[in-house]
C-alpha cells in the first residue's frame, strides 16, 4: 500500500546508503509483542500510595471553604495536598523558555475556573480508599457566571476567566490582543478581486484518546533524590516544570520513561508528576497518581477548539490575489500551548500556495473549558481544514478543477511566503500531481508538466511588497477593533535577522571528525531541470504574467532578499543549498 | 481490610496472592504479582488492553473479580512464547509492523490468540470480529488485521 | 432515497520541528569494548519510532551494522537534555544530534583503526558490515570489533561522541509576523472517497488516496505505520470525534470509549500511499518527519467529497449525520456534483 517514487527529486538525493531508507523492524517491537515493554506503570513497588484528585463541578466558582477534616480521617489515608502544600502554586508550561506569565496553579487556590480543576488531592493506601475519601472533601463553592464561546469572551463585560490576563485574551509581545501578519496590502487587493469569498469554520475539541491514560509514579530514592517514572511527551520538559514547581534541584529528580502508551500532544503538559512527587517528599513513600479513562476523557486537556474566518479574494482565471484569516484559537482557562500555536499558526498561513497579499490576526481567547493543549498538527490541523475546503469553494466559484486550482496556486522554491522568508525544498505540485495520477483523477497535460523546481521567484513573486501596517488590537487603547493604517513599511522590508545556520559540534571545536562520513551529497550537481520546462497552464504566473491588478508593480529586490532559486547542491549533512 | 487469598495457575505457573476481595484480576495481577503485560486503558470494559485468557477464554481483567479465578488458568501475552520460540501471532505482529506504542498489543494478540484457537483459519470479517473490543488508537487497525490473517496462513485476505 | 458517492481532495504542507527554534536536542554514543554501541538519549518514544529511527541515523553514520547499535532511552541521569517529543521535531532535531555525535565517535573509531593499520585515518572507509579498510583496499582492513578493543585496552582512546543540534530561538515582528519559523516543510495531497446515504445523513469513507512529500522516508515501513494510521485519525477527527458535541454548550461531554465515537477495524477504508523525497537540506540524511501532518488532509479532503457526494457544505466538525442531513434538507434534497475520474 506504500509505494516509494524514487523518479522525483532523484537528481537531490543520493540513495547509496546502507541503513538509512530501509524497512528494518522496530527496535521495541519484540518488547512490544512479548509484553515486557515498560510503561510508567509497569514497576513494582512495596508500599505503593495512590493519589486522586477531588475535582471542581463547576464552571467557575469562588472557593468559599474546604474541609478536608472528615477524609483526613477517613481509612488508608496518608495524606490530604492543599493548595498551600504546592511550594510554587504557578506556572505556565512555556516559562522553561521564557515565553508568556505564569498563571496556572497546580492546586486550585481561591477561585476554580473551569470544570475538573484539581482542588485536592487524596492520598491513601489503596485506589479505593483514596477515591471513598475524596467524596468526603467538603468544598463550599459560589458558582459565578461562565463564558464559553471564544468572540463572547472577548467582548466587553465578559466573565473574566483567567486573572493573569482579564481581558481574557493573551498578550502578543505585550502589545496586541493578538498575532499579526501582514504581507501586501489585503484591502486594495479585495477591492480589486473578480471575486471575494468570506467564509466561516469551526473545529471541535478532541480527545487525544491515547489507550494509556496519563500518570506518573514517584518514589524516595537513596541520596536524599526522588525516582519518577513519567509518560511525559519531554522528558526534561517534566522534570524542569516539576522542580520548578516543587522548588527543587533538578538534580535530585531522576526521571524515568521513553516508552510512552500514546500521547498525540496529550502527554506535554505534565498533568500528574508534580503532585506525585509533592506526595512522596510528604509522605516518604512510593505514590502513584494515574488519570482513570474518565478524567483522561473530560480533564486529560483536549486539542483546542479553533474559529477561523477566510476572506480571499480571487481572478476569474483561477489566481487567488489577496487573502485574510482571523482566527480564534481556545485555549480554556489557561495557557498551556495555545499562544506557542497561534504564532506556528501565522507562520503556516496562507497555507502552501503563493498569494501576493496576505494578512491575518489570530487570536488566544481563555473560556471556562479544560485548558486545551497541543495535539497532533498543532496549530496547523484547523486551519489546513479551513483553508482546504475554502479552497474548493474558490475552484468551485471559478469553475475550475480542485487539482488544478491548488497547482496553478501552489508555492514553488524560490517565492516569498507571508512571513517574508523565501520558500525552499517544495514539493506541493508534484504531490498533487502524483495523487492524481494514483487517484485517475483527470488533469491537464499542462498541470501535469507544472514543477516546483520552475517559475517560483519570478519578479514579485520573489519580493516582499510593500505592506500597510496598522496598531489595531493596540494593549490599553479603548477601542480595539479597529485602527487606521500608521505607517506603509517599503517594498523588501526585513527586520527580524536571519536565524544562523546550525554548527555540527565535533567542526566546531577542533574535536575529530570522521573524514568520510556517510552523507548524502547528490550523486552529481544539477546542472540540468529534472522536469523539462513546462508549458504553461493557461494563466500561470510564470509565464509573464499580466500584472495584477490592486499588486503594487514589483519593487526592485531588496538587498539580502534574493531568491535563491537556480542550481543547487547540498555541502554536507548539514549542508546549505546554495546557488 | 481483611485479605482474602486467592490461588490460579498464570502462564502455567501457580502463583497466589493475598487480595482485598473486591479487587479484580487486572489490579491482582499487576500490582500482586508484578505481573504487567496486560494494561490498564479504562476499568470499564470499554478498551480491551487488559484482555487475558482465562481457560482459553477471552475476558477483560478489569471486570473479573479475582477471586472468581481462584484454581482457573490465567494467560497473559508474557506467556504466548514457548521459552525463546515466539508464537506465530507475535512473529506476524512483527512482520506486518502491527503495533507503534504497544499499549493495545498485549490484548489484542490475546484476542486473537482466543480467536486462532476456536477457529484456524478466520475470514477478515471474523477476525474484525475478534478485536471490534480491543482499542488501537495508533495503527488504524489494518496492521493488525493483516497480522492476525498472516499467522492464520491467510495472507490472501490481506487489503493492500 | 439514495447513496451518493463522492470525491475530494486537499493538499497541504506542514512545518517540521517546533516553530521558531530555540528548541535544543543532544545525544551522547560511546561503544563497548567489543565494538557495540550505546545511544544515549532522552527522547521519547510514544509509538511513532524513535528509538528505531535514531538507531538507524546512528548506525548509518557510525558506519556499522545497525543491530552493533542500540538506543537506551530516556534516563535524565544517562540521557542529555532533549525538548521532547511533540512538534514533528524528533526526527529532525534528535536526529541531527545523533549524527553530530555518531560523527565524532567514527572520527575516533577511525584514529584507532588508522594506529592500528598504520595509515591514515583520512583514507579508512567502513563497509557498513563491521569493517574498516583502506579505501581501493579491502585486504588492508580491521574489524570494528578489533578496533574498539585496541582503543579501549591498547591506546587509551574513548570512541565516543556527543552531539547537539539547536536551531537559535527567532524573534517575530508584532506588526507584520516576519519570522524564521521552520526551515523544513513536508507536503501531502490526498484524494478522498466517500458515499453519503441522504436518508440517515451517515457518510462513509471509501477509500483514500495519497502522495506525500517526507524529505527521505528513513525507514519506509514506519513511515506506512505513520500514514495508516494518521489517515484513520483524520478519519476519526472528521466524522466522529469530539469531547463537547455541541460546542462551545460544553455539556453532553463523551465520559468513555462507549460515548466517544472512533471508527473501529471494521469501518476502515483502504488506503494508498506513495512517497516522493525531496531531501530537506538540514535533515538528517535529508528527512523530514510524517507523523503529526498525515492526519491533517483526510479532514478538509472528506468535507469536499461530502459535497461533492451531495452538495453540502459542512463547515463546522465534526461531520456527523445530523449536520449533513440539515443540510439537504436546507438545499430542498441532495444534490450530487460533477464526477472526478476514479
Ligand atoms: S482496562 Fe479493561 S477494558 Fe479497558
Ligand atoms: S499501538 Fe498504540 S494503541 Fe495500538
Amino acid at each position: 500500500m506504500l509505494e516509494i517514487r524514487k523518479d522525483y527529486f532523484a537528481n537531490e538525493r543520493d540513495d547509496n546508503l546502507n541503513v538509512i531508507g530501509k524497512g528494518i523492524q522496530r527496535q521495541d517491537m519484540p518488547g512490544h509483542v512479548t509484553g515486557r515493554s515498560r510503561y510508567f506503570d509497569d514497576h513494582a513497588f512495596e508500599g505503593l500510595l495512590h493519589l486522586k484528585v477531588v475535582r471542581s463541578p463547576h464552571h467557575h466558582a469562588r472557593i468559599r471553604s474546604v474541609d478536608v477534616g472528615e477524609a483526613e480521617r477517613a481509612p488508608g489515608v496518608k495524606r490530604i495536598l492543599r493548595a498551600a502544600d504546592v511550594p510554587v502554586n504557578k506556572n505556565t508550561l512555556l516559562s522553561l523558555i521564557n515565553f508568556g506569565k505564569d498563571d496556572e496553579p497546580t492546586l486550585a487556590v481561591d477561585k476554580v475556573h473551569y470544570k475538573g480543576e484539581p482542588v485536592v488531592a487524596v492520598i491513601a493506601e489503596s485506589e479505593a480508599a483514596a477515591m471513598a475519601a475524596r467524596k468526603l472533601v467538603r468544598i463550599d463553592y459560589e458558582v459565578l457566571p461562565a463564558v464559553f464561546d471564544v468572540e463572547e469572551a472577548l467582548k466587553p463585560g465578559a466573565p473574566i476567566v483567567n486573572e493573569t490576563y482579564p481581558n481574557n485574551y493573551f498578550e502578543y509581545h505585550e502589545k496586541f490582543d493578538h498575532q499579526k501578519l501582514r504581507f501586501g496590502d489585503t484591502e486594495k487587493a479585495f477591492a480589486a478581486a473578480d471575486l471575494v469569498i468570506e467564509e466561516r469554520y469551526q473545529t471541535s475539541p478532541i480527545e487525544h484518546a491515547p489507550t494509556e491514560t496519563n500518570g506518573s509514579i514517584a518514589a524516595p530514592e537513596q541520596d536524599n533524590r526522588f525516582v519518577v517514572h513519567s509518560c511525559a511527551q519531554g522528558l526534561f520538559f517534566s522534570l524542569g516544570t516539576s522542580a520548578k514547581i516543587l522548588n527543587i534541584e533538578s538534580n535530585r529528580l531522576h526521571f524515568i520513561g521513553g516508552t510512552v502508551g500514546g500521547g498525540f500532544g496529550g502527554k506535554v503538559d505534565s498533568l500528574t508528576e508534580p503532585l506525585a512527587i509533592l506526595g512522596a517528599m510528604l509522605t516518604g513513600r512510593p505514590v502513584r497518581y494515574v488519570l482513570d479513562r474518565e478524567e483522561e476523557m473530560l480533564y486529560g486537556s483536549p486539542r483546542g477548539a479553533e474559529r477561523v474566518y477566510v476572506k480571499d479574494g480571487v481572478m476569474r482565471d483561477g489566481r487567488i490575489i489577496a487573502r485574510h484569516v482571523r482566527s480564534y484559537f481556545d485555549a480554556g482557562a489557561y495557557t498551556r500551548l495555545s499562544s506557542y500555536a497561534a504564532i506556528k499558526c501565522t507562520a503556516h498561513l496562507p497555507g502552501p500556495y503563493w498569494i501576493p497579499n496576505v494578512s491575518s490576526d489570530i487570536y488566544v481567547s481563555y473560556t471556562n473549558r479544560c485548558p486545551s493543549t497541543a495535539m497532533r498538527g498543532f496549530g496547523i490541523t484547523a486551519a489546513d481544514f479551513a483553508l482546504e475546503v475554502q479552497m474548493d469553494k474558490l475552484a468551485h466559484a471559478v469553475n475550475m478543477d480542485p487539482m488544478e486550482f491548488r497547482i496553478l496556486n501552489a508555492y514553488r522554491d524560490g517565492d516569498m511566503k507571508a512571513h517574508r522568508r523565501v520558500a525552499k525544498n517544495t514539493a506541493l505540485i508534484e504531490c498533487v500531481q502524483v495523487a492524481a495520477e494514483k487517484a485517475r483523477w483527470p488533469i491537464s497535460e499542462s498541470a501535469r508538466r507544472q514543477s516546483s523546481l520552475e517559475g517560483g521567484g519570478q519578479r514579485e513573486r520573489g519580493q516582499i511588497p510593500a505592506t500597510p501596517i496598522d496598531q489595531r488590537g493596540q494593549i490599553g487603547r479603548p477601542e480595539t477593533r479597529s485602527g487606521p493604517v500608521t505607517q506603509t513599511l517599503p517594498a523588501g522590508t526585513m527586520r527580524i535577522p536571519l536565524t544562523k545556520q546550525p554548527e555540527l559540534e565535533g567542526s566546531r571545536d577542533a574535536r575529530p571528525v570522521a573524514p568520510n562520513v556517510p552523507r548524502y551529497e547528490p550523486a552529481r550537481p544539477m546542472t540540468q531541470p529534472v522536469v523539462q520546462a513546462p508549458a504553461p497552464l493557461a494563466p500561470m504566473p510564470s509565464a509573464a504574467p499580466p500584472p495584477q491588478p490592486g499588486v503594487e508593480p514589483p519593487a526592485p529586490p531588496a538587498p539580502g532578499v534574493q531568491p535563491q532559486h537556480g542550481a543547487m547542491r547540498f555541502s554536507s549533512v548539514f549542508g546549505t543549498r546554495r546557488r | 481490610m481483611a485479605k482474602v487469598p486467592v490461588q490460579f495457575r498464570l502462564n502455567g505457573s501457580d502463583r497466589a496472592a493475598f487480595i482485598d476481595a473486591a479487587d479484580n484480576l487486572l489490579m491482582t495481577l499487576r500490582r500482586g504479582l508484578n505481573e504487567f503485560a496486560p494494561k490498564y486503558g479504562c476499568g470499564q470494559g470499554t478498551c480491551g488492553v487488559c484482555t487475558v485468557l482465562i481457560d482459553g477464554e477471552p475476558q477483560l481483567s478489569c471486570l473479573t473479580l479475582a477471586v472468581a479465578c481462584e484454581g482457573r488458568h490465567v494467560e497473559t501475552a508474557s506467556g504466548m512464547a514457548e521459552g525463546p520460540n515466539l508464537h506465530p501471532l507475535q512473529v506476524a505482529f512483527m512482520d506486518n509492523f502491527a503495533a507503534q506504542c504497544g499499549f493495545c498489543t498485549p490484548g489484542m494478540l490475546m484476542a486473537a490468540r482466543a480467536l486462532l484457537d476456536r477457529n484456524p483459519k478466520p475470514s477478515r470479517e471474523e477476525v474484525i470480529e475478534a478485536i471490534a473490543g480491543n482499542i488501537c488508537r495508533c495503527t488504524g487497525y489494518e496492521p493488525i488485521i493483516n497480522a492476525i490473517l498472516a499467522a492464520a496462513g491467510a495472507g490472501d485476505q490481506k487489503r493492500a | 432515497m439514495a447513496r451518493h458517492k463522492g470525491r475530494g481532495m486537499a493538499a497541504i504542507n506542514y512545518p517540521i520541528g517546533m516553530n521558531l527554534g530555540g528548541d535544543p536536542s543532544q545525544a551522547l554514543i560511546h561503544s563497548n569494548p567489543d565494538g557495540k554501541f550505546t545511544v544515549a538519549l532522552s527522547a521519547i518514544d510514544l509509538g511513532q519510532g524513535m528509538k528505531q529511527v535514531t538507531r538507524q541515523v546512528a548506525a548509518e553514520t557510525l558506519g556499522v551494522p545497525v543491530e552493533d547499535v542500540y538506543v537506551d532511552t530516556a534516563d535524565s541521569d544517562t540521557g542529555p537534555h532533549d525538548m521532547g517529543s511533540f512538534a514533528s521535531r524528533g526526527t529532525h532535531r534528535m536526529g541531527n544530534a545523533v549524527i553530530a555525535a555518531a560523527r565524532e565517535a567514527r572520527g575516533v573509531l577511525l584514529e584507532a583503526a588508522a594506529e592500528e593499520l598504520e595509515v591514515n585515518a583520512a583514507d579508512l572507509v567502513t563497509d557498513g558490515r563491521g569493517n574498516i579498510h583502506v579505501r581501493g583496499a579491502p585486504s588492508r582492513s580491521i574489524t570494528v570489533r578489533a578496533t574498539a578493543q585496541a582503543a579501549q585496552f591498547r591506546q587509551g582512546k574513548t570512541i565516543a561522541g556527543r552531539g547537539i543540534f539547536l536551531i537559535p530561538l527567532s524573534a517575530v515582528d508584532p506588526e507584520t509576523g516576519e519570522m524564521n519559523p521552520n526551515t523544513a516543510f513536508a507536503h501531502a495531497c490526498l484524494v478522498a472517497d466517500v458515499e453519503v446515504d441522504d436518508e440517515t445523513g451517515e457518510v462513509t469513507v471509501l477509500g483514500m488516496t495519497s502522495a506525500y512529500e517526507l524529505g527521505r522516508a528513513l525507514n519506509p515501513r514506519m513511515v506506512e505505520q505513520q500514514l495508516v494510521g494518521g489517515a484513520w485519525m483524520g478519519q476519526s477527527h472528521v466524522l466522529f470525534e469530539t469531547p463537547e458535541p455541541y460546542y462551545p454548550n460544553p455539556d453532553h461531554g463523551p465520559r468513555d470509549f462507549n460515548e466517544y465515537l472512533m471508527p473501529g477495524p471494521g469501518d476502515i477504508a483502504p488506503y494508498s500511499a506513495s512517497v516522493l523525497e525531496r531531501p530537506a537540506p538540514d535533515g538528517p540524511f535529508g528527512g523530514k518527519g510524517p507523523g503529526e501532518m498525515c492526519a491533517n488532509p483526510v479532514l478538509p479532503a472528506v468535507a469536499n467529497a461530502v459535497f461533492n457526494a451531495v452538495g453540502v457544505r459542512v463547515d463546522e466538525l465534526p461531520i456527523t449525520p445530523e449536520k449533513v442531513l440539515r443540510g439537504i434538507r436546507a438545499n430542498g434534497g441532495a444534490r450530487p456534483q460533477a464526477r472526478r475520474g476514479g
